[in-house]
Order: C-alpha cells, then structure tokens, then sequence
C-alpha cells in the first residue's frame, strides 16, 4: 500500500524519534511512504487563533500537492491531523471557506476541490496492515510488559479517527497484537494541555500529572502515544512535574511505532529509543532484545 | 467562606455590534442555539482554570458583555482538545468559537491575549519565511518576546531536548516559498474578520 506521507514539521524537530520510528516500521510492514512534494507547515493551533482562512489555505496547499498522486494522505501528528481532516471537512461543509480557499491558493497557481482522504498512522497501520498480518510478523512478543494506551485528545475527536471518541480501542487491540497488555487507562483521551504548557504552564503540568498518576496506579511500565506535543509535555516535563509536585514519576513516554519496531525487532537506535528524556531503553531491555 | 460579589450590569454597558459580530462569523451564529446545560464546562479538563466556564462565557456573549469577554482569560485557557465540541447537544462547534473571541482579543489588542498572541506571531513569522515550522527558532523568539525572564526556567527543559538530538538548529524549508507566501498574503487579506 502506497500512501502520500506528510511528517509535520516536529518529526524533523523535537520528536524525531516519532519519524525514524515511523519509517523503520512502514518499511518493515511494507508500506510505502512517498514524502508529499515540498509540504508546508499545517499551521497547528497557532494559525486558527489568528486567522481562519489562512489556517485553511495552509493544509488546503499540502491537500492539492497530495491530491496529485492520487494516494491517500497519511500522518503521524494528531495536530496535522486534526487540520488536514478539519478543511477537508470545512471546505465541504461551507461554499465560503472554499472559494475563499480557492481564491488565495490561485496565487500560488494551485487549486483544491476536496477528495483526499486522511489517515493517522495508527488507522493506517490498524486497518490497512491489519492486525492480523502484524501479529504474524512479530518475531518478539512483549509478553509482560503494561502499557498504558495513551490516545490524547485530537486524534479522538470531530476530525478524528473513526473509533469510539471516549473509549477508543485502536491502540488497545494494537498493543494486545504485539504481546504486551494494555492497562485500565480511564483518561486515555483526556488532554495533556498542548501548547498551554507555552503559554499556562501550571495548567499544562497539573493535566500532565494527572496522566502520569492515572498510569501508574494500573502499574503500567509506559506509556505510549501517538502525538509529538503529547510525547513532548509528558516525557521532557516529567522531571518538572515531580520537582513541582514532589512526585518521583519515571515513566516512559514511547511512541506506539517504537513498540510496534521492539516486537519486530528491530535496533533500538533506529526506533530513535535512546531519544526519550526518561530513559525508556532500560525498560524495554527487561522485555525485548534488539537485532544483533 | 468566600465572598459572593454581585455586579449589576446595565444595558449602556452592553454592546449589541459585538453580538451581531460574533454571529457574523461562520459557526457563530451557532451560539444562539446554546440551552446553558454546562455539558462543555463539565466535559472541559481545563475549566478549573478559567476565570468563566466556556457556559458561562456563551451567557456573556448573549448578553452584549465583550469587554468582559474580550479581557477573559477563558479562550486563552483553552487547549483545542474539542472535548465540548464533541459532546455539545446543540452541535455548536465550540472550539471554533473560541479561536473567534481570540482572533477578536488579538485584534483589540486585550491585555490577557499577549503571551498567546506572542507564541503565534512568532510562529505564524516562521512559517512565513520557511514554510516550515522551526520549534528550536519558535521557542527562541517566543522567550525573548513574551518572557525574557523564562529563559531560566526554561532552560533545563532546552538542555534536555539539546542532549537527546531533539533541538536541531536550522532545518528544512520549502522550495516554492515564493507560491506559499502570495498564498499566505491573500489569505490574510480575505480573512480580515
């Protein structure tokens, strides 16, 4: 399967370990990933608090350049996501946005009428490799290791992937695939504060706290997520929150596609492993091996 | 026990333009449908640190009362998690709602939208030049802009991404950045709410 593959700019930044983990493993399942032709940023949140239609023309441009090669769109930031699907839908839903769209894209001697379907990369790995495929491939169950399913916010929400908004299970039935055990993780979908921990950092670190404290009290080992601002605030801050709060979390934050390349096998240092601030290798030496 | 303050408010100090204002934006006039059952207030992880809770804040709205809005410190709380807008019975797109009271305390210059509209001013001045998100360069200028002092705490923070191979310097950008930028320039023309 071919996909149109938009990183975002943070998998070449602070999550770089999302991108070379993202990679190893599509190579892996054999997914074809084929870098969308001089992708723009998606404007995250910044952009809609300051103009709409600009925030739409942003992933409107990347929606054209994909709609080129026919491929559906496919990315691991539930923050490009979220806005990739939004003017998609938007662009439908209101004639105005659209032609208003349509009008400052012609500047750039570019047009876009809608059509591109977009996945996150979970939804790409879960429906189109499929479960079953995947537990036939994994060469390494991590039988024993608690894994607290930890979703964030946008990935589950209107734009969202098609799964339950409160209770989504997608990640669930992925870690069950790979042999580890997804915890009871109550606030899977509960905001981890995002670019408040920029702008309100207090309030930023008492959501992160929460999480960590909802983890740890169903003895997970980590927690895995599938957004690089979530990744971000609970793994570089997680030594804030314990010095703020007095707490002694060390929990890793790792991306779902790391333990998706540990069950495969793959080395530690191309899943970008040694990249977690919390030490996360130590951890998932206990239950995987790397190739040799 | 804490002291309940009452404020009567009377009708010179309400403001019907911005009603019709909020209500000309598309998804605004949505907020007409609100039935003040507080099931975003309930469902919002952050309302604990809003001065107004986002059912509150729609009362205001209705009730002509921008200043009050525009100097809250709600939209600036809120983290685009959509939680509200998923559970909204009426269907009002919340979150939209609270991009346009920002978009509109930005454009007033409120007192309250200043870090807010400082980490987007850097961000949207990145973008523009590269096409492409810097996080090392946004986090720089949003430091120096909104928070010079910051630095200190923010440091460790810094160091621990810059140690891990998170925080590159310089980075990709786009090819055609002439293209974006005309796009970019009509687009904020046409979006002159």
């Amino acid at each position: 399967m071919r996909y149109a593959y938009y990183p975002g700019c943070s998998l070449d930044a602070t999550s770089r370990h999302y991108g070379e983990s993202v990679l190893a493993v599509a190579t892996a399942l054999g997914m074809e990933l084929v870098e969308i032709d001089d992708w723009n940023c998606c404007g995250a949140t910044a952009y809609m608090s300051v103009n709409e239609v600009l925030s739409f023309c942003l992933s409107a441009r990347n929606l054209s350049q994909a709609a080129r090669t026919g491929d559906p769109v496919v990315t691991p930031c539930s923050a490009c996501f979220t806005n990739l699907r939004k003017t998609e839908a938007y662009m439908a839903m209101f004639p105005d946005i659209k032609g208003k769209v349509n009008q400052a894209l012609a500047e750039g001697g570019m047009h876009y009428d809608g059509g591109v379907v977009t996945k996150h990369f979970l939804q790409a790995v879960v429906e189109d490799v499929g479960l079953d495929r995947i537990r036939a491939m994994v060469s390494q169950p991590l039988e024993g290791l608690r894994v607290a399913p930890y979703y964030g916010c946008q990935i589950a929400r209107p734009h969202g992937i098609e799964d339950d908004c409160d209770n989504p299970t997608m990640m669930d039935r992925l870690i069950e695939t790979l042999g580890a055990t997804p915890t009871y993780y109550p606030m899977k979908t509960v905001c981890c504060g995002g670019s408040l921990m920029g702008t309100r950092e207090e309030v930023a670190l008492r959501l992160c706290r929460n999480l960590l404290l909802c983890a740890q009290q169903d003895k997970a080992d980590c927690i895995a997520v599938t957004c690089p601002l979530c990744q971000m605030n609970l793994d570089v801050y997680q030594k804030r929150i314990n010095h703020v709060y007095g707490t002694d979390f060390h929990l890793p934050i790792v991306y779902f596609t790391q333990l998706i390349g540990l069950a495969l096998r793959l080395k530690f240092e191309d899943l970008g492993l040694q990249r977690c601030v919390v030490p996360a290798i130590p951890v998932m030496a206990r239950f995987a091996r790397e190739a040799s | 026990m804490k002291e309940t303050q009452q404020t009567v408010l009377y009708e010179q100090a309400m403001d019907p333009k911005f009603l019709e204002e909020v209500y000309g934006i598309p998804g605004g006039g949505k907020v007409k449908n609100c039935i003040q059952c507080g099931t975003c207030s309930g469902s919002c992880p952050v309302s604990w640190a809003m001065e107004e809770s986002p059912r509150q804040i729609f009362a205001m709205v209705r009730a002509g009362m921008k200043d009050r809005v525009l100097n809250s410190l709600t939209m600036w709380t809120c983290a685009s998690c959509y939680q509200c807008a998923e559970r909204c019975p009426q269907e009002i797109k919340i979150t939209d709602i609270m991009y346009i009271l920002k978009r509109m305390a930005i454009r007033e210059n409120r007192r309250r939208s200043r870090r807010a509209r400082a980490l987007s001013v850097a961000f949207v001045e990145i973008v523009n030049k590269y096409g492409r998100n810097r996080e090392t360069e946004l986090m720089a200028r949003f430091m120096l802009t909104a928070d010079p002092l910051g630095v200190f705490s923010a440091a460790p923070v810094g160091l621990s991404l810059m140690t891990h191979g998170r925080l590159p310097l310089g980075g990709s950008r786009v090819r055609q950045i002439e293209g974006l930028r005309k796009i970019v320039a009509k687009a904020q023309e046409l979006g002159g709410e």
